[in-house]
């Protein structure tokens, strides 16, 4: 009798101290330990070349966050992913990172197919994303902060310009873009958007080609020959590896800037470092940020840039650049930051609430502001022309940051849509 | 008497400020105000200020640099003051001069205005022909229309009086308007063809309208010739690349049935070896840069088939005749390449230059202009093309490579080592495809993924054309190229991927065997 209630005893109070443990185990983690940061950026295939550095521009601005203490006493422990230019895995790799690895927030993607892959799980498993890179707007997520510029901050004003006298009077169109959502629909915003300037459609050439695709000779030519028929500029929305080779066909066929000036959204010095730009001075680039911007904020980034490429033995540390969509990310992993310190915690919900109204001093020279509503960055919006070192000499410039529309009011039924996320 | 006058004259003449090039007008230039920029630029253009074209030139160059009120112009670190080119010190903070498309035109059309009177015929012609697409207002037309009246050289005279007559189709005078419309006839340029069309849709005169169509007709047929011919040419382009890529697989899957999903990564693996080799002539004969295509290309073949021949010696001889695995293989195979590549080169693209005498083009017509490097290409293919039939016709090696082909059986009973050729064809199919490897580097982006674009494209050749003749791959490849360039043309790039596709379906089903197929007794 007395064993029994022994062994009896023993068994609940072992059955008790093991729950007591298991509960005690994730609240230990979760307050204590390093938080763990999600870095989802393809390091290989077509996107590579882009994305690469985003990576990197995020581990920097971890490892800076770190020798400051970490937040809230806590270090940051980044968890870096590739997806391998791959939409699909990008999911799969999302839900690994907020299911598995059980990060705070991720910080990824640059094509908006990447993006609508992974949307779905960050809304099942309430993930936080924040997404760096310019885009197309029509999207407005609870569990997304978007610091990359809309339409309205990149691509309406870029073609404004080409239709300006500084810019060239264009009169004839050609938008040409890699077959996704993102150039569809920039396209379609801009085709509206020419509509409304009085551009007819007879004037407007739209193509597109797949990710990849490398051979231009034929579109090269079709462009020449549509610019026979008046003042002509283009409106590139190509993405990835295939400008390279969409540049070195324009050097091939002599089209000069000055004849048919190229405005490219998704092309920064990063990608024209494999180009040689020399036949293609005077050809644009519409961003937030160019590295060619001169002021204190800037230097200070660029300098600490290079000493961490150097540091770290980053490929290309000899000739360290910058770009916008780096600027973003950085901007981004620092008011998630300022965000958690302020909602003293990781939980997302409490951290989604704290980082509207976030300010940072940004090297574009003006103070990015997150919008306390619409989760996008107020941004200024510089207009550049390529050099022959391949830096950007800028040529039109807003006064100040621009507010950004998410809802282009160029799409029909867009004034219907609330200026903030849907559920909240 | 009449001496002296002349004499005075002439003194007059030389008296006169020859230097226009002054304070005032370079402050207008680097000034940064559009409209100053560009009323300064008219008003040299009308002076015919001939001394200004090399400080213009420079600003276009970028190398003019401001300090303080001079403006110097730069070459490395040595400068020389703008106004009288005396070397001058360049101060540590000096500003360079931001130029934008629209002044960059503006310079460019002035230069070419200014030089119209120059003394010197081929500078005179290259002005002209730069004039042809400059937006013409008044001011520009009568410069144009005093110059062509003083022009002594015939064909810049010609070339004065077509644009003169691109402007006098607007006149009011019906006259003058129906001298241009047939003067512009043989004018074969896509802005003439835009000029015709837009004053024929107002035209009311008949007789001038009559003149209009026909010149038109002329114009348009011409300029239809070139946009053919351009299409044809960048389908050759295509197909020689197809061609390289497909030459190697024909030999290996017509040789030996062997499905290989690896064909792909040799090419990568030549494409890299061009890299590297591009990369030791930077660093140890930077003075023969130019040639390291020439060295390349046989490192490319040998290095592609090297690992053509480990492939076959460790994988693909235990699976002889059995399809499936082979292909199931070679996948893996591929994908370990691909990661060796990855580990040793890095997963982003490296870059590989065009060497100097490839870059440029051939102005055959006004709207065709073939770029060197493509034509290199088709050269290349040809060669190889060449060699490699010369190899299988007119050696014992293609002798025996044949017989294998076309009776594996019959060829080892009259003696022949069936594999060992295996080995030495396997190997020679890598090695070509290491050689489309290099072709590619010059054309597209180099990257660990490069083979994946091109297998499906390269056993679409081989499938489309047959296995039993070379020429059976030479027809599929360049029909492909110019197939798909001409639907490219007219339905965009994605739709003509698809449409391909769907005829290489569809053709299969009728005739499975491709285009050449091996006649003879086969037992299968």
């Amino acid at each position: 009798m007395k064993r029994r209630v022994l062994v009896k005893s023993l068994g609940i109070a072992a059955a008790g101290a093991l729950l007591a443990s298991t509960a005690l185990l994730p609240a230990r983690a979760e307050d204590k330990g390093p938080i763990k940061v999600g870095i989802l950026h393809s390091l290989s295939g077509t996107m590579a070349i882009s994305e690469t550095v985003l990576k990197d521009t995020a581990l920097m601005a971890i490892e800076e966050i770190n020798a400051k203490g970490g937040v809230l006493g806590r270090k940051l422990e980044p968890v870096v992913i590739d997806p391998a230019s791959n939409w699909p895995l990008f999911a799969e790799k999302a839900r690994q990172l907020l299911a598995t690895d059980k990060v705070a927030v991720v910080f990824g993607c640059w094509t908006s197919v990447s993006r609508k892959s992974v949307l779905p799980v960050f809304k099942e498993l309430n993930g936080l994303l924040f997404y760096p890179v310019q885009y197309e707007g029509e999207e407005l997520e609870k569990n997304v902060f978007y610091t990359g510029a809309a339409p309205n901050q990149q691509a309406i004003p870029a073609v404004e310009y080409l239709i300006s006298k500084a810019g060239g009077g264009a009169k004839r169109f050609v938008l040409l873009g890699t077959d996704y959502v993102y150039p569809r629909t920039t396209n379609k915003i801009l085709r509206a958007f020419l509509h409304s300037k009085g551009v007819a459609d007879a004037d407007i050439m739209e193509e597109y080609t797949p990710f990849g695709h490398s051979d231009y000779q034929t579109i090269v030519a079709n462009i020449k020959k549509f610019a026979s028929g008046g003042k002509t500029a283009v409106v590139s929305t190509i993405n990835g590896d295939s400008n390279v080779p969409f540049y070195k066909e324009l050097g091939n066929a002599g089209l000069k800037a000055t004849e048919v000036p190229v405005v490219a959204f998704s092309v920064g010095e990063e990608e024209l470092r494999g180009v040689d730009t020399k036949p293609l001075v005077g050809h644009l680039a519409a961003w937030n940020y160019f590295m060619s911007l001169k002021n204190p904020a800037n230097t200070e980034f660029k300098k600490k840039w290079a000493a961490y490429a150097k540091a770290h033995a980053i490929a290309n540390a000899d000739k360290p650049l910058t770009n916008d969509p780096m600027e973003a990310t950085y901007i981004g992993v620092n008011i998630w930051k300022q965000a958690v310190e302020k909602a003293k915690t990781t939980d997302v919900d409490k951290v989604i609430a704290a980082v509207g109204g976030q300010k940072f001093e940004a090297p574009s020279g003006f103070t990015a502001e997150m919008d306390a509503k619409n989760h996008h960055l107020h941004k200024p919006v510089f207009i550049g022309e390529v050099k022959a070192d391949g830096q950007f000499n800028v040529v039109w410039k807003t006064p100040g940051p621009v507010r950004a529309q998410p809802w282009s009011p160029f799409i029909p039924g867009n004034d219907k849509k609330k200026d903030e996320p849907d559920t909240h | 008497m009449l001496r002296l006058i002349v004499g005075l004259a002439l003194l007059a003449m030389f008296s006169a400020p020859a230097t226009a090039l002054d304070r005032e007008a370079i402050a207008h230039w680097t000034g940064g105000d559009p409209d100053e920029q560009h009323k300064a630029l008219d008003d040299a253009a009308a002076r015919g200020d001939l001394t200004a074209i090399p400080f213009l030139r420079d600003l276009l160059a970028d190398r003019v640099k401001l300090a303080g009120d001079k403006a110097l112009i730069v070459d490395g670190d040595k400068a020389v003051d703008a106004l009288d080119r005396t070397p001058a010190e360049l101060p540590a903070d000096a500003e360079d001069v931001s130029t934008s498309n629209s002044l960059r035109l503006a310079i460019e059309e002035t230069i070419a205005l200014l030089e119209i009177a120059s003394p010197d015929r081929a500078l005179r012609l290259e002005a002209v022909k730069r004039l042809q697409n400059a937006e013409l207002d008044e001011s520009r037309v009568a410069l144009l229309a005093k110059a062509e009246q003083k022009e002594r050289d015939a064909s810049v005279r010609d070339t004065l009086r077509q644009m003169r007559a691109l402007g006098e189709l607007q006149s009011s005078d019906r006259a003058l308007r129906l001298a241009a419309a047939q003067a512009l006839r043989t004018t074969i340029s896509g802005r003439v063809r835009e000029a015709l069309k837009t004053r024929l849709s107002t035209e009311e005169d008949g007789e001038v309208r009559v003149a209009l169509t026909r010149s038109l007709r002329n114009v348009e047929s011409s300029l239809a010739v070139g946009e053919n011919l351009g299409v044809v040419f960048s389908g050759l382009s295509l197909g020689s690349i197809l061609l390289l890529a497909a030459l190697g697989l024909a030999i290996t899957y017509g040789l030996m049935g062997v499905i290989n999903m690896a064909h792909g990564e040799m090419m990568m693996i030549g494409a890299y070896a061009t890299y590297v080799v591009q990369n030791l002539f930077r660093t140890h004969l930077p003075d023969h840069f130019q040639w390291y295509l020439a060295a390349a290309a046989p490192v490319a073949f040998i290095v592609a088939a090297l690992v053509g021949v480990a492939i076959e010696r460790t994988v693909i001889r235990f699976l002889y005749g059995r399809a499936l695995e082979t292909l199931l293989a070679t996948w893996g195979v591929s994908l370990i390449l691909m990661q060796a590549v990855r580990s040793l080169f890095g997963a982003q693209n490296v870059q590989v230059e065009n060497p100097a005498w490839m870059s440029g083009r051939v102005f055959v017509t006004d709207n065709l202009e073939l770029p060197y490097n493509r034509i290199v290409i088709i050269v290349f293919s040809v060669d190889v093309l060449l060699l490699v039939s010369f190899l299988l016709a007119r050696t014992r090696l293609g002798l025996f490579v044949r017989a294998v082909t076309q009776n594996r059986g019959m060829a080892r009973c009259v003696g022949v080592d069936s594999s060992r050729i295996d080995t030495i064809a396997f190997a020679l199919g890598s090695g070509l495809a290491g050689l489309a490897g290099v072709a590619l580097s010059q054309v597209g982006n180099v990257g660990p993924d490069l083979g994946q674009h091109y297998i499906v494209d390269s056993f679409m050749v081989v499938v489309l054309g047959g296995v039993g003749q070379l020429a059976g791959a030479v027809y599929a490849a360049l029909g492909l190229g110019v197939a798909g360039k001409i639907l490219e043309n007219i339905a965009g790039a994605v739709l003509a991927e698809i449409a391909v596709l769907i005829f290489i379906v569809v053709f299969i089903q009728k005739r499975p065997q491709g285009l050449f197929a091996l006649g003879g007794r086969q037992v299968d």
